[in-house]
């Protein structure tokens, strides 16, 4: 995020005259439309922001946000990113990617972006499948995912894109899903944190990996199913009946029943978003004995990539003139005079 | 060429033009910097040089060994010097490993400097000498010059209370005052560095100067005896003005930061480390003040994409690399051609393919670099013949990005990365201007059109932060005047032919193809790019002398080409092409002009020498020579001798294949 002049915009100055290409019923649509709900609710300036994304499904979002965008290749988008910002450090930069372009072919640049911690917003839809290329298993497909390239169940075990950013040295990690009304949220926290916020959607695709996401986001048991973290509050879920908190002897989290709504009784934690211990237990709760952790799991900014580069900048040349002419002229030299003669 | 040898019965009867030395010893043993600094001493004293470094691709290779010699070989004199030189007159052999691996190139009745204290038993194991070549005859052919180096070193620093070791470490100053008072050179600068060098260090130094001031007095001492001379080169003849050594890395870089200014706009340098192109990204991270931004990226990919990045948001992108990391660069380069943004790409070309050999010379990314991407994508090519020639071509390079909104491939070599030459300092105010202007307002009435092109054939370049302008590009095919995605088979037919007809349409804002030696018109034209210039050029010269009709054409655009370079060959009976890989250039001239042009190449990691070239040249003048019968080979004597040194793949002494 930046520090800008919040500028008046209405959801429609976000949209573009092009006509969206996703399938029908895709989650990508409900993900454009928080995006293009966010973008006015933070005073975003379209001129100023700038989508970069890579290769895939996800990747196509920037034809259809009303802004400067740049659909590069494959799992490359957070280098161009760097140089974008390293340029110009004024831009908004938004990077959109999916968990085959960011986790597989981009697995090394996503995670060189969060650890130089560059300004800018990562959204990384998870759909846990390769839409574009009609539906292989993806890097973040559960074992077992039949598909072209797996026919008998797809083998390896996948990553936790959440897991990866934190590991990465990530200082922001959020979650949301594709329909979700509080994924604005999740989206204008992460515009506000400086520095790399890392953001991972998940996201239906209906055509090759459909519902796969059902369990926890279907609205049906959801206040069972997802816990939405929000700082200084405690972590409850189930109407207030269950919490999460910590297990001292084994030092893991643990699902707690409240009692009548005591739950400091219940020894439920409360969500310190600074907390980096934590967020990597949070990210890593197995999904079904617990629920699904959704919102702002960590945000503690640290100084960021392109600050550190422009005062480096400023410090070297800090009392030096950019005089071409001296420049070509130094180290050791000798002149040839008119005669073509050389002095001893 | 005289030999110092020849001046042996009569020393001060005359002196020759030019000498090559070459300073040879274990990798550690600081020949690189022992070459460096004689370099300079050289220049000062206004000779004209060229120099060739010629060094193991491992940092430390195993103490002794015939693959760990590192070699420095420079050639100087009072003519203009336009290569390292074809035979050493003076080969400075610091072990037996070196004098192994260098032998065969001396010239006869050169001289041999031999460190004897290095010559022990175990050393001449590590060489595979049986007996010492010292001893046995079999450098008859030679002067030799013989004698303790290593103790003569250690006595001369005894008084600083260095240990062994590092009095050894010496042993190179002690050489270079040796090879100072040969040549008859000013002590002073050296004394003067070596003092900047160790400023925190007094006590070395002190050690360094005293080996230095030995090594000369020796010289003196030894000249009452014995095969040592000592030689005044005068200094040539040269165009009135300020000079200064230069390498290829450095006027690469001081090239971009020149045709950055001239285009008005910051730089943005994305690199990844690689040899020989690493120095690039060394140089331009230390000139922060010329408004450029160095990232050492991730990978090879990260770099030229972060370049890419930076074009985009209004910068001068550049990237640099060797073979293996263009290789990784090709599919942004394609994305940098398709979005029709400006980015220098320089590949410091090394022996291929694969990881090949990285610290020998070769232009073989010739191919890579007109035809390696995917899908049609022109792209044009530039490339330099020497040290000083990198920085116009980089200029050159930067002017044709922005002007025409396109990637620019600048190749040099590992020979030009790391060889020096004296250079005519340039006046920035020489060189045209080329500033940029971005578009900042809508281009067709009340709309964008991203795509339009102006006269060249190049699109607006416009920044992000510009209002009003905001619109999306990307990699998929696009409409040819909006940007936006378009799939239809007209577009995409009109899409290739506009991207061709921009980079071919370059051919009519570069100089018309001349000779630089001989007649527009003759017998034989040999046509040379990149390094191979220097030998080229002094073979033709030779082959002149001789009367013979020959011309020598360099070409520096090898894409596109220049307008005229067709009409210009057809007026030679015969094409030559020299070149360091199996015959690129040639095919790229034979498809492009449809001429017979004929194939010399060498990759031997080794840059031509002129009498190989002299030889070629030869063969077509010679009645009874079978010139029909294609492509000129590399003669035999061109191959290395067997054991001859480098990395052969020996086995460990008992192990048996």
């Amino acid at each position: 995020m930046n520090d800008m002049t919040p500028i008046a915009t209405t959801l429609k100055d976000w949209e573009t005259d092009q006509e969206v290409r996703w399938c029908p019923g895709c989650g990508d649509y409900a993900i454009l439309k928080a995006v293009q709900r966010t973008l006015p609710a933070i005073g975003a300036d379209p001129k100023n922001t700038v989508f970069v994304s890579g290769i895939g499904c996800s990747s196509r979002f920037p034809y259809y946000i009303e802004s400067y965008g740049f659909h590069t290749i494959h799992g490359r988008a957070p280098a161009f990113a760097t140089g974008i910002k390293l340029a110009n450090p004024d831009l908004d930069v938004w990077l959109v990617t999916g968990d085959g372009d960011g986790l597989s072919i981009g697995g090394n640049h996503l995670m060189h972006v969060l650890r130089r911690n560059l300004d800018v917003q990562i959204l990384l839809f998870n759909n846990e499948i390769y839409g574009l290329t009609k539906g292989q298993a993806s890097p973040t497909s559960r074992i077992g995912t039949p598909s072209p390239s797996t026919p008998l169940g797809s083998v390896d075990r996948p990553a936790n894109p959440c897991a990866f950013a934190l590991g990465a040295g990530a200082r922001f990690v959020g979650r949301g899903f594709d329909v979700s009304k509080f994924l604005p949220e999740v989206l204008t926290a992460a515009h506000a944190h400086k520095g790399a916020a890392f953001v991972e959607i998940f996201q239906n695709c209906i055509v090759y990996n459909k519902d796969v996401f059902n369990d926890f986001a279907a609205p049906k048991g959801a206040e069972d199913r997802q816990l939405w973290l929000k700082d200084g509050e405690p972590m409850l879920f189930a109407n207030g009946t269950k919490g999460i908190a910590l297990d001292l002897e084994t030092l893991s989290l643990k699902v707690v029943d409240v009692a009548e709504g005591d739950w400091q009784g219940a020894g439920v934690l409360v969500h310190n978003a600074k907390n980096r211990a934590i967020a990597h237990m949070l990210v890593e709760m197995p999904f079904g004995e617990f629920p699904m952790a959704l919102g702002v799991l960590y945000d503690d900014p640290r100084p960021t990539f392109e600050a550190a580069v422009i005062a480096e900048k400023a410090k070297a040349s800090e009392g030096k003139t950019a005089d071409l002419a001296k420049l070509l002229a130094k180290g050791q030299t000798w002149t040839v005079d008119d005669k073509g003669g050389h002095p001893a | 060429m005289a030999t110092l040898a020849a001046e042996k019965p009569a020393a001060a009867a005359h002196t020759p033009e030019a000498v090559v030395v070459r300073f040879a010893g274990d990798s550690g043993d600081g020949m690189q910097l022992t070459g460096g600094q004689f370099t300079l001493s050289t220049a000062l004293a206004g000779n004209d040089l060229a120099t060739f470094p010629d060094f193991p691709a491992e940092i430390r290779a195993p103490q002794g060994t015939l693959f760990g010699v590192s070699a420095f070989q420079i050639n100087f004199g009072s003519t203009e010097i336009e290569t390292a030189g074809d035979a050493p007159d003076v080969l400075v052999a610091m072990n037996p490993a070196a004098l192994k691996v260098n032998l065969a190139a001396l010239k006869p009745g050169g001289l041999i400097i031999a460190d004897t204290g290095e010559f022990n038993k175990r050393n001449l194991e590590k060489a595979k000498y049986d007996v010492s070549p010292l001893d046995d005859g079999s450098l008859a052919r030679w002067d030799v010059l013989a004698f303790d180096i290593s103790a003569l070193t250690v006595e001369a620093v005894k008084d600083f209370g260095l240990g062994n070791k590092d009095a050894l470490r010496c042993k190179n100053m002690w050489t270079l005052g040796l090879a100072l008072w040969m040549f008859d050179r000013d002590r002073q600068p050296l004394i003067d560095w070596l003092n900047g060098k160790f400023k925190s260090k007094p006590d070395l130094a002190a050690a360094n100067i005293a080996a230095l001031n030995a090594g000369h007095a020796y010289g003196e001492t030894a000249e009452l005896s014995g095969p040592l001379k000592q030689l005044h080169i005068p200094p040539v003849a040269s165009a009135p003005g300020l000079y200064r050594t230069i390498t290829g890395a450095e006027a690469v870089s001081l090239g971009l930061v020149a045709g950055a200014q001239l285009a008005g706009l910051p730089m943005f340098f994305g690199g990844y480390p690689i040899t020989p192109a690493s120095a690039i990204l060394h140089h331009l991270a230390r000139l922060k003040e010329f408004g450029v931004t160095t990232f050492q990226a991730e990978d090879e990919i990260a770099a030229i994409c972060a370049a890419i990045g930076a074009s985009y948001a209004g910068q001068l992108g550049v990237t640099s690399s060797s073979g293996p990391g263009i290789a990784l660069k090709g599919e942004a380069m394609g994305l940098a051609i398709m979005t029709e943004l400006p980015l220098v790409i320089v590949n410091s070309q090394r022996g291929g393919p694969s990881t090949g050999l990285p610290t020998k010379t070769e232009q073989s990314d010739l191919y890579q670099a007109v035809y390696g991407r995917n899908g049609d994508a022109p792209m044009p090519v530039i490339a330099a013949r020497s040290p000083g020639d990198v920085f116009d071509c980089a200029i050159e390079a930067c002017r044709i990005a922005v002007q025409y909104m396109t990637p620019v491939m600048l190749l040099t070599d590992g020979y030009i990365a790391n060889a020096a030459e004296p250079w005519k300092v340039p006046d920035p105010k020489a060189y045209e201007p080329f500033p940029v202007t971005f578009l900042e307002e809508k281009n067709s009435g009340d709309t964008l059109l991203a795509y339009k092109r102006d006269a060249k054939g190049a699109r607006p370049w416009i920044k992000p932060g510009t209002p009003g302008l905001m619109h999306r590009i990307g990699g998929i095919e696009k409409h040819v005047e909006t940007g936006n995605i378009d799939y239809s088979p007209a577009n995409h037919q009109a899409m290739t032919d506009a991207r061709k007809d921009k980079i071919d349409g370059i051919a009519k804002t570069i100089p018309a193809q001349d000779v630089v030696l001989g007649d527009a018109t003759g017998t034989l034209a040999v046509v040379g790019w990149g390094s191979t210039f220097g030998p080229i050029h002094q073979a033709v010269r030779r082959a002149r002398k001789q009367g013979l009709s020959v011309s020598h054409v360099h070409v520096r655009n090898v894409w596109p080409l220049p307008a005229n370079l067709g009409e210009l060959l057809s007026g030679f009976d015969h094409v030559l092409v020299p070149e360091m890989n199996t015959g690129q250039f040639k095919t790229v001239l034979r498809d492009q002009l449809l001429i017979d042009a004929r194939s010399l190449t060498k990759t031997s990691g080794q840059p031509f020498s002129i009498a190989e070239l002299e030889t070629a040249i030869a063969t077509y003048f010679d009645a009874t020579a079978d010139n029909e019968s294609g492509e000129v080979s590399p003669t035999p004597a061109q191959l290395p001798e067997e054991g001859s040194g480098y990395d052969d793949g020996s086995l460990k002494t008992g192990v048996k294949p």
